[in-house]
């Protein structure tokens, strides 16, 4: 649990987690911006204390909430599959980011559609089932792939959706979604090298993008 | 009552008055040219005064929200397991201040001290007062300890209602709001309760058109029924439920209207105990302070625009089962904030206490109410 946990709020060598880091990379000073599934708080206080950036969180583990309150962040805490209609009117926000949970939401289209709704843009971040190492544990040995980034047995993971870089493109295609930025990042959070760019689909271990509704 | 005193309590603390003589005018366009305002307060206020705490109190609460008047007290204040050393409302780190509301029945004017116009007491002639009211004496409370601003105001149910009323009629001097198990108004299903409640004070015929204490009676019976139903609303069924089922009080059914199971007999046990400790005229005014509370009201209805102005931090805290005040209920004051740009979090306490989760010290509730203190501590340099 508590490796889980830093694996996926944790802080790496006294710095930001390289995929959080994208993120943070991609977010202009001073916006509004709403963190869906926001863990223990580490990316919206490092975008409120770097970035000036007016954040606000949505969180169900009550820990995690409790850490976020002591980090004097705002944290709503609620259900993402209940929607974000209780909480949110349209366009409240430059960017909504959820990063390592849309593969943990019951139907993350809708999710998506929801994040284009209260915010001008989207960030998302999940662990990409077509690296190697995923199609290899499924296509030669036979078995649901456990990795690093997906530690858990089929039968006790929260992770009901997942997908490919593949297929999160052709979802974004099929709901008028223009992608505006691609990253992926290795297991241990290193930014790609050449050779993962060239090949993101089966060298990425999670995949970062950055989406508007077309214009 | 106490053996001794618990380490992290306030300790014996004492109920103290101050007389206002500036007429206060209030929202029903009468003027009470003078009043009491009887308060306790915990901990030290600080050299440069930047560490007071109001807390609001709720349709039956008073000034004595901690510690104990005596060694002889039963029980102590009503949210002593909230304030005192230690305690998330940190009486080594604040100033806690804790008034009976105008109104009231515990020492602050209402119908149950004298009119000194009139010399007989006030009765049912004491004006309703509104939340908003409230908020203004509470205000004139505080220039009276030369406190220019605090750096939180805190409240559950009704209590919550005067946070967010606080907010909006003076942002600038609260910086920190902590609105608990509250609603930005009643809903016709909360205002029908109160409507039965005071149907049956009022029809009791000791209530003498509310003259009762000048005739040396009490409308006994209408205020245990008042008091009865209000308590109905404040549990959960789950928690009824686990608390009573379904149980007998004799063992056996007694084919008779009087009590037969345990749940009869705890309501008519705190109907009874109420009675002894509160006014019937002061329940009737309370449950319209209620009714009446709708800050939207004044901003065309849109409670965002109301809270527009507002320059505290908020916390909102809502229980899972109290079906008085609902999680809903409070979602819409998030809601309204989030749209009006302000810094808020929002806790939903997974309780099954019902509306009285909120006086209950639930760990989640305490570590989230205490952490956030804490930072509203820090937030005093």
């Amino acid at each position: 649990m508590t490796q889980a946990i830093e694996h996926l709020h944790g802080i790496e060598n006294g710095g930001l987690r390289a995929d959080l880091d994208i993120i943070s990379g991609w977010i202009q000073p001073g916006t509004k911006v709403l963190d869906l599934g926001c863990g223990d708080g580490t990316l919206l206080a490092h975008l409120r204390d770097q970035h000036q950036v007016l954040g606000y969180g949505l969180e169900i583990d009550r820990f995690n909430i409790e850490v976020c309150v002591e980090k004097n962040i705002n944290v709503i805490q609620a259900n993402l599959n209940h929607g974000l209609k209780s909480y949110f009117a349209d366009k409240r926000f430059d960017c909504v980011i959820m990063s390592q949970t849309l593969q943990a939401t019951e139907q993350p289209d809708l999710l998506i559609e929801e994040m284009l709704r209260v915010g001008a843009e989207g960030i998302v971040t999940f662990p990409n089932m077509a690296h190697w190492s995923a199609r290899l544990q499924l296509g030669l040995q036979g078995i649901m792939p456990v990795t690093k980034n997906l530690p858990n047995q089929w039968f006790n993971t929260p992770n009901v959706h997942l997908c490919t870089l593949n297929d999160f493109e052709k979802l974004c295609l099929k709901h008028d979604i223009q992608i505006l930025e691609r990253a992926v990042v290795d297991h241990s959070h290193k930014k790609g090298g050449w050779l993962t760019n060239l090949f993101p689909n089966l060298l990425g271990e999670i995949a970062i993008y950055r989406f508007r509704r077309n214009p | 009552m106490p053996e001794t005193i618990e380490d992290d309590s306030v300790g014996i603390v004492e109920t103290q008055i101050i007389h206002f003589s500036e007429a206060l005018m209030l929202e029903c366009e009468k003027t009470l040219a003078e009043y009491d305002i009887a308060y306790e307060t915990y901990g030290e206020l600080n050299a440069d005064a930047s560490n007071a705490i109001l807390i609001c109190h709720a349709l039956s609460g008073d000034q004595h929200a901690a510690g104990y008047h005596s060694m002889d007290d039963k029980k102590p204040g009503w949210w002593d397991s909230a304030i005192g050393p230690g305690k998330a409302i940190d009486t080594n780190r604040f100033f806690v201040v804790s008034i009976n509301n105008l109104g009231g029945c515990k020492g602050s004017s209402g119908p149950n001290t004298i009119n000194p116009e009139t010399g007989a007491f006030w009765g049912p002639d004491f004006p309703i007062v509104t939340v908003k009211d409230w908020v203004k004496c509470q205000y004139r409370f505080m220039q009276s300890l030369n406190i220019e601003h605090w750096c939180a105001v805190i409240g559950g149910s009704l209590g919550g209602m005067q946070v967010l009323q606080w907010a909006i009629d003076y942002p600038d001097l609260i910086k920190h709001a902590v609105v608990i198990a509250a609603a930005p108004k009643l809903s016709a299903q909360n205002i029908a309760f109160n409507e039965v409640a005071r149907q049956s004070i009022m029809s009791d015929p000791d209530f003498c058109d509310g003259h009762y204490l000048a005739k040396e009676t009490v409308p006994r019976r209408g205020l245990m029924l008042a008091r009865m139903l209000g308590h109905i609303t404040y549990l959960s069924d789950d928690a009824m439920r686990d608390k009573f089922g379904r149980e007998l009080r004799e063992g056996k059914l007694n084919f008779g209207f009087d009590v037969d199971f345990q749940v009869e007999s705890y309501l008519r046990y705190q109907g009874r105990s109420f009675v002894d400790r509160f006014d019937a005229n002061t329940y009737l005014l309370m449950t319209k302070t209620l009714d009446y509370f709708d800050p939207a009201s004044e901003y065309g209805d849109e409670l965002a625009q109301a809270l527009n102005k507002t320059n505290a931090q908020f916390l909102v805290i809502s229980f899972t089962s109290d079906w008085r005040f609902a999680p809903e209920r409070s979602r819409e004051i998030t809601r309204a904030l989030l749209e009006a740009e302000k810094r808020v979090s929002h806790i939903e306490i997974d309780a099954n206490q019902g509306h009285d989760a909120f006086l209950i010290p639930i760990p989640h509730y305490m570590n989230v109410f205490g952490s956030y203190m804490k930072n509203v501590a820090e937030d005093l340099s």
